[in-house]
């Protein structure tokens, strides 16, 4: 029965130290840029959330596809119900680890370069990804940057021939999120 | 008593591993936990603000204005002479702009009786999910003709006053899923001249109708409108007034919809197509017809940042 009580007590605090080492991001902005010669599509989401790990490294990334703001309505009306299909898939994520999270002081300021690797879901579909960023530690916060592209149609997103011109196969997303420390 | 230990043992590294393993997805529950209900407001109930010959619950974005014209044809039954009606062809051309996420005027200018009309749309309910529930959508539709084709007998005395009409629904729409909406329409039509004494100035009509979505960019809708009964007894150029029903299909590309019909309805403002429909869907006394609209973005959400 001690023993019981031993186990219980040694996770209890294994899950408070995890706790501790953990940041949180709301309001993260995550968007992306399409250009051909005939037009450039932008859209914005500010509604990105994240939560990271700064000790094991691991990060995931959540989005509401129909958070993304288009200039025009009705792009965002066809992106919704044609291409995305928000109705069917409403959010995106991404489940990944920071490489080089060893290698990393971030008890200290500063920018420091960091490699991702993991799964990016958009319509159900799940690729493995290996992206480039950056990691700012500023006070108690943590700035994560990053661009990567992404291509369309491998995530079962067709564009009907008719408007093939306008949208580009290979769009560029960037991502931007502020983490605060996580406070249960 | 080391059964027992050896028991604990094997729970505790049994969570632990799986507390390493999952951590990611420990991570996403976490995440999923702290996110805050949001209202997720429903778009695209229907791909056009108009069902087909009348109005749908959607009007332009804020700051877009759409340029309409729409079609329609002579009957059908004038067969390949008349190539089917195309021979002979009324039409409106009309504009109509989103002031706000719930206001939109339009205005047009149909042949048909040299007719004038305009119209406000207002949004009063938003179907969502989320934090805030809501089933349906409701628009509220106020419109007036003006009907400006010179008088049949000039001698007698004519008033202004007889040439309008005025148009009020309220129209109630439910987007079930992604393919299917349907909508209903309570509507008043009201005449300031009619034919006899028997016939009511004030006519009320239920619409209902709705859309399939058969892809992205397809879909097939059909509208009706049911006149109470007793309301019109005159003839209208000499047939039997009846109810209209319109089927047809929209196609969406880029920034266009264009929405091909059958109707045995002719007009393209309240007033005709739910008081003065006389063709029979029976006796194929129906007209080809369609509408396109293109919108404009005149303000874009940067600007107005």
């Amino acid at each position: 029965m001690k023993k019981v009580f031993f186990c219980t007590a040694v996770m209890l605090l294994l899950l408070n130290h995890v706790v501790a080492q953990k940041y949180i991001a709301r309001n993260g902005y995550i968007g992306f840029f399409s250009a051909t010669p005939m037009e450039n599509i932008e859209a914005h989401n500010y509604q990105a959330s994240s939560v990271l790990d700064v000790e094991s490294g691991e990060m995931v990334y959540s989005v509401l596809i129909k958070g993304f703001e288009f200039e025009k309505a009705l792009m965002q009306e066809h992106f919704n119900e044609k291409y995305l299909e928000s109705d069917k898939y409403p959010k995106s994520t991404f489940k990944g680890k920071i490489l080089n999270i060893d290698e990393l002081d971030l008890s200290k300021d500063g920018i420091y370069d960091v490699e991702v690797e993991g799964d990016l879901t958009i319509k159900d579909v799940t690729k493995h990804i290996k992206v480039m960023g950056t990691l700012q530690r500023k006070g108690d916060r943590i700035i994560a940057k990053t661009k990567f592209p992404v291509r369309v149609a491998d995530y079962n997103i067709h564009i009907p021939a008719m408007v093939k011109d306008n949208i580009a196969e290979v769009v560029d997303v960037e991502v931007k999120v502020e983490y605060k420390p996580y406070k249960k | 008593m080391k059964a027992q230990i050896r028991k604990n043992l094997c729970l505790v590294v049994l969570v632990l591993s799986s507390l390493l393993l999952h951590a990611q997805d420990n991570l996403m529950s976490l995440l999923e936990e702290s996110e805050e209900p949001d209202t997720e407001y429903t778009i695209a109930t229907f791909k056009s603000t108009r069902l087909m010959s009348g109005q749908s619950v959607e009007i332009p974005a804020a700051g877009v204005l759409q340029y309409v014209i729409n079609h329609r044809f002579a009957r059908i039954t004038g067969g390949f002479y008349n190539i089917f009606g195309l021979d002979n062809a009324t039409m409106r051309m009309g504009f109509d702009y989103g002031i706000s996420k719930r206001l939109a005027v339009g205005v047009g200018r149909s042949s048909f009786e040299k007719t004038y009309d305009g119209y406000l749309k207002y949004k009063l309910l938003r179907q969502s999910k989320g934090a805030g529930n809501m089933p349906i959508t409701v628009t509220g539709f106020a419109g007036m003709a003006i009907k400006t084709i010179a008088w049949p007998e000039p001698d007698r005395p004519n008033y202004f006053s007889s040439r309008l009409y005025y148009t009020f629904q309220l129209l109630i729409a439910r987007k079930f899923n992604s393919d299917l909406s349907l909508q209903l329409m309570p509507t008043l039509v009201h005449r300031n001249l009619v034919a006899t004494r028997a016939d009511a100035n004030d006519v009320f009509a239920l619409g209902m109708g709705g859309r399939y979505k058969l892809t992205g960019s397809l879909s097939v809708n059909v509208e009706y409108y049911y006149l109470i009964p007793g309301q019109i007894v005159s003839p209208v150029y000499g047939e039997k007034v009846r109810n209209s029903l319109t089927l047809g299909v929209d196609i969406e590309t880029g920034g266009h919809v264009f929405q091909l019909m059958l109707s045995n309805s002719r007009g393209m403002s309240e007033k005709v197509f739910i008081t003065e429909t006389t063709g029979s869907w029976l006796s194929t006394n129906i007209h080809f017809g369609f509408n396109i609209n293109r919108v404009f973005t005149i303000i874009d959400k940067h600007n107005k940042k």
